[in-house]
């Protein structure tokens, strides 16, 4: 307490004539330029990135349809529809499978385990982490893909009356649904390690607070943890959004893909996502070809960022009641 | 309403380290008995294995027993939930859930619970409860903005607002003054004058002007030196305590000759 009050001179405002770095200082000057130089090369590159997608997707997007539909792909919007609707459609899936299971684990870690479980099990779903995406596609082709058909066989004739469960089964089990158990699989490792850390962060002072009123574990990490993590939570969900919609390698490798869009999972007629599109036919492509795939990257990079911007918005929308203050 | 607390031959381990000896005492029903001596002396501990809190830290275990109305807190079968739903606690920094309102709190123990409990009886409850802690005057017309945009005491009463709305037998208060200011303090200590009405209270101070002011018994804890554990040297009347210790080490912490 009294270090406290000690570490807080009165004067020191008046000391201190002019803002700005002090010039005897020159470290000072020195992190200050490093740290705003860092900060404003983020905008750079994102402004950088963002005018490449549009100078050299804008022949695309500005160009007449009847020389898109000879030239390019077709008439651009209902071109990328589907495959817009395929990268969210596949991402979406993909959260829905991992975010419990990446919340469960991340609550086990952080409250349930024995320390000494704990500790390497954490290292394990890190070390998932560092796996790289053409593994978990060949895995998801050569592996999951068939492992998942008589799951999909079942499902289909059980709950068939479900639209998303109605079709005929694909013959190779490379649906948007295994996709989608691929990108879990991929996306578990940032969300569970995030989640940890927000987790291990909730204030004991809570903990004890919930708990001295009677409450059991779970009932302490509703109260005390799962309020406190919340924003942290959304945070680690976005950044898994984000690797999904953004994987090219595995989808392009397990799906099977075409433009359509269908809410139905275990058929043959998939969504093909924005990125593997642009994977799979720009070896081949010229001209307005060309440029009709970057325009593609533009419409990822926009629902990227819309995204995240809806993720901000949930955040802050509940600031007050955040355990910040 | 309330209930008398015994311990016998009470022994507090954290893993193998004896943290708290031997400790014999009887807390009398509607009265404050306040715990006092240096920092270190496990009076905090000790207070924390009156409601089974201490159980919280990995390898913290009880030797003994702990008697409510005769009832064993540690016998076979108590569940430690149920424990802290008889036992309230208040602790040393104001802990009202940041992501509930004012009324969540107060309700939140209530909640646990599962009671399912009709609008007009929690509205009843808030009311009483904070009135019980002299925070409702300050708080009516805002129940439902969050309980962290209240001051260091205001909160520390929600705290207590909260406690007290279970109804416990006891209320265990551990220091719950070391973090507010002078006047919120006697705001604190004006309260618990009331609530020794209702409710045992047990006090952790470092204060003993407060322990002086507001308790009717006084427990004074020592510690031989670090590593060694802490005992409970002398237990009687405030007053006793306070003028004629039969223990030199008693005397000597409250004269302020060490401590």
């Amino acid at each position: 307490m009294t270090a406290k009050l000690s570490s807080t001179p009165v004067g020191s405002a008046a000391a201190q004539p002019k803002p700005g770095p002090d010039p005897k200082r020159p470290g000072e000057a020195v992190f200050r330029g490093l740290a705003t130089g860092a900060g404003i090369l983020i905008l750079v590159i994102l402004a950088l990135v963002a005018s490449f997608l549009l100078i050299q997707g804008g022949p695309a997007l500005f160009a007449d349809p009847a020389k898109l539909a000879t030239q390019g792909y077709g008439e651009f919007v209902s071109w990328v529809l589907p495959f817009a609707f395929g990268t969210v459609w596949a991402a979406l899936l993909a959260l829905l499978i991992a975010v419990p299971v990446a919340i469960g684990i991340a609550l086990f870690i952080s409250h349930y385990a024995p320390r000494k479980l704990a500790q390497p099990l954490g290292y394990l779903i890190d070390l998932l982490a560092a796996v790289p995406s053409v593994v978990f596609g060949l895995w998801g082709s050569v592996v999951l893909a068939p492992a998942m058909l008589p799951l999909f066989t079942t499902l289909n004739s059980s709950l068939g009356f479900i639209p998303l469960f109605a079709g005929q089964v694909s013959g190779t089990g490379r649906t948007i649904l295994t996709v989608a158990v691929v990108l879990a699989t991929m996306i578990l490792p940032i969300i569970t390690s995030l989640c940890r850390e927000v987790f291990l962060q909730a204030p004991r002072l809570h903990e004890e607070a919930a708990l001295a009123l009677g409450a059991t574990r779970w009932e302490m990490i509703k109260m005390a943890v799962l309020p406190f993590a919340r924003p942290g939570m959304i945070a680690a969900v976005m950044l898994g959004l984000g690797r999904a919609l953004g994987e090219t390698m595995a989808v392009t490798m397990v799906l099977s893909g075409s433009r359509n869009i269908t809410l139905e999972l275990l058929t043959s007629q998939n969504p093909n996502t924005i990125a593997a599109t642009i994977a799979q036919n720009f070896a081949e492509a010229f001209g307005l070809k060309t440029s009709q795939l970057i325009a593609a990257g533009l419409v990822l990079f926009l629902i990227t960022l819309a995204v995240n911007s809806i993720a901000r918005w949930i955040v802050a929308r509940r600031a007050q009641y955040s355990g910040a203050n | 309403m309330s209930k008398r607390i015994e311990t016998t031959d009470l022994n507090v381990y954290y893993g193998s380290f004896r943290a708290v000896e031997d400790v014999t005492i009887t807390i009398e029903p509607r009265s404050v008995t306040a715990f006092i001596g240096p920092s270190g002396c496990g009076k905090s501990t000790f207070l924390r294995t009156l409601n089974r809190m201490h159980e919280v830290i990995p390898g913290a275990h009880v030797e003994g027993e702990v008697l409510l109305d005769g009832e064993n807190l540690y016998g076979p079968g108590v569940d430690p939930v149920r424990v802290r739903r008889q036992v309230g606690m208040v602790f040393q920094r104001p802990n009202p859930f940041p992501t509930m309102s004012i009324k969540e709190n107060v309700l939140a123990g209530i909640r646990l619970n599962n009671k399912r409990m009709p609008k007009e009886d929690q509205d009843a409850l808030v009311e009483s409860s904070l009135r019980g802690a002299n925070l409702w005057e300050e708080v009516k017309n805002r129940l439902e903005l969050p309980g962290s945009g209240l001051s260091g005491g205001q909160q520390q009463r929600l705290c207590i607002a909260r406690a007290i709305a279970m109804s416990p037998e006891v209320l265990l208060m551990d220091e719950p003054c070391s973090a507010l200011d002078p006047i919120s303090t006697l705001a604190i200590e004006d309260l618990i004058a009331e609530l020794k009405q209702k409710y045992t209270i047990v006090i952790v101070t470092h204060n003993m002007q407060q322990a002086a002011r507001v308790s009717d018994t006084t427990a004074f804890f020592n510690i031989a030196g670090t590593g060694a554990p802490g005992k409970l040297i002398e237990v009687g009347p405030t007053d006793k305590i306070f003028s004629a210790p039969d223990v030199q080490a008693t005397e000597d912490y409250i004269s302020g000759r060490f401590g």
